[in-house]
């Protein structure tokens, strides 16, 4: 295999070759050097592309596919993050029943860092370092000021619908203090948690705790956490005249342009990112040994968007923060295990 | 080398099992042939673990498995040359996956410094 190809996942009409990478040592030529990480130093680059306050793009380029995998899991479901764990009720007389209330409740994203808190053994007793409280005491009431012949339950009643922004933080210990240029609230302060007509209340004490999403999905800091390969179009040969337009519109817009060249249309690939690889371009007789499709399988673009609780880029950083910790845990463990069977001997 | 709180603040160490490695019997005598039996990972560190392991060129053969989805642990095997073994080739790919993250978290904060992307709020 051509030493461009090896790393090009190589896209057919009816299915997908080359998947697997074989980049290690020995398996190419006896003389091939280990991808040392003085190789990895060299490869490794990253793009970013965009952020924003929830989310992030960028490429990773220059790494496997196994170290890109374990960042996207453990950003699903390894990052810590703090969210409603137990909902005390006190009262609740609305037609949403407790558990299901509860679970609601659980799903809010709370914009707290994490990092300020202690995990919560079970036996451990709730305090301000491990623990936020939050409580919710909402009475739905007829509005006196509605006009009779109103219809909207929302004009009709007050606190007909109750939201997340109903959420009182009650700061514990010393967390007014701790916390008093960063208050602790839900993200969103219009989550719909659940409906109440006259006459029916809820009253509930709420803690949250710090987990992680494996747990529970509603640890996870991620709304979304995603990657895919950079796509390719090699264009092996011109394509010309009527064909060029054709061409073009097998690929999504801005994938391909036809440009005039000495007077001839030829199809041009300009941005080969945006292509969603439909393979349609291979449905066409035309196209028949002029176009192979590819992707790079060392470039990864990832797509991150947090829930809000966590920057997007902390995010990524962190995952790779818990991949360290992993290896520091195994290798503590691996010393122990040797040192066991030592002492058994 | 001790692990603590502290220091590993995104792992509940509390949950981290007393045995959370061990020789899985059958090992070669010279202990080039090992299997490991690591509680409470999956693909995430396994697959990234194997890989750096391979990379290797004193191991001949690195595969993990895990042998049943509800039991929490992953199987790694190590197969070595002569000229080191299993136990040293496994404290190499740990510290290598350590130091490949720690080369893609520098360069990612090099990246956010630089600012060199678009930035909406």
């Amino acid at each position: 295999m051509a030493l461009e190809d090896r790393n090009r996942v190589v896209i057919l009409e009816d299915r997908v070759e080359n998947i697997s990478g074989a980049e290690f040592p020995l398996s190419f030529d006896a003389q091939q050097p280990s991808r040392s990480l003085e190789e990895l130093k060299n490869s490794l680059d990253i793009k970013i592309v965009h952020i924003t306050a929830t989310e992030i793009e960028f490429d990773l380029i220059g790494v496997d596919a196994s170290i890109a995998n374990a960042l996207r899991r453990i950003m699903l479901a390894e990052i810590p993050t703090m969210a409603i764990e137990t909902v005390y009720m006190i009262n609740n007389t609305g037609i949403v029943q407790d558990e299901i209330l509860a679970h609601r409740l659980g799903l809010v994203p709370i914009m707290a860092d994490p990092q300020d808190f202690n995990w919560k053994l079970p036996e451990d007793p709730p305090t301000d370092q491990n623990t936020i409280v939050f409580k919710m005491k909402v009475e739905c009431m007829k509005n006196q000021s509605a006009a009779a012949d109103e219809t909207d339950p929302n004009k009709m009643y007050i606190n007909s619908s109750v939201f997340s922004s109903q959420l009182d933080w009650d700061p514990k210990g010393d967390q007014a203090t701790r916390f008093a240029d960063k208050p602790i609230k839900p993200i969103h302060d219009d989550i719909l948690i659940t409906k109440l007509r006259p006459g029916q209340l809820i009253d509930c004490e709420i803690h949250c705790q710090k987990g992680v999403g494996k747990d529970h999905a509603k640890y996870s800091p991620v709304a979304t956490a995603s990657y895919r390969l950079l796509p390719e179009i090699q264009i092996l040969e011109d394509i010309t005249g009527d064909d060029a337009e054709l061409f073009r519109n097998c690929f999504p817009p801005g994938v391909v342009e036809v440009v005039n060249e000495g007077g001839v249309r030829k199809a041009k690939v300009v941005n080969a990112r945006k292509d969603t690889v439909s393979r349609e371009v291979l449905r066409h007789k035309e196209f028949e040994g002029k176009v192979r499709l590819t992707r790079v399988r060392d470039h990864f673009i990832f797509n991150v968007e947090s829930t809000g609780a966590i920057s997007p880029e902390t995010l990524v950083s962190r995952a790779l923060d818990v991949l360290m910790e992993k290896c520091d845990i195994s290798k503590a463990a691996l010393a122990k295990a040797i040192k066991g069977d030592m002492s058994d001997e | 080398m001790d692990v603590d709180q502290q220091t590993h603040p995104y792992i509940a160490l509390h949950d981290v099992p007393e045995d959370k490695i061990e020789i899985v019997p059958g090992a070669s005598a010279d202990l080039t042939s090992v299997t490991f039996s690591i509680k409470e990972e999956d693909h995430t560190l396994g697959n990234a673990l194997r890989w750096c392991i391979m990379q290797n060129p004193q191991v001949d053969f690195c595969g993990y498995s895990i042998p049943h989805p509800s039991e929490a642990k992953t199987h790694v095997r190590i197969q070595t040359t002569d000229s080191t073994n299993a136990i040293d080739s496994m404290n190499k790919g740990l510290d290598d996956l350590k130091a490949a993250c720690q080369l893609i978290q520098a360069k990612l904060h090099q990246r956010v410094e630089e600012g060199n992307y678009a930035r909406t709020a």
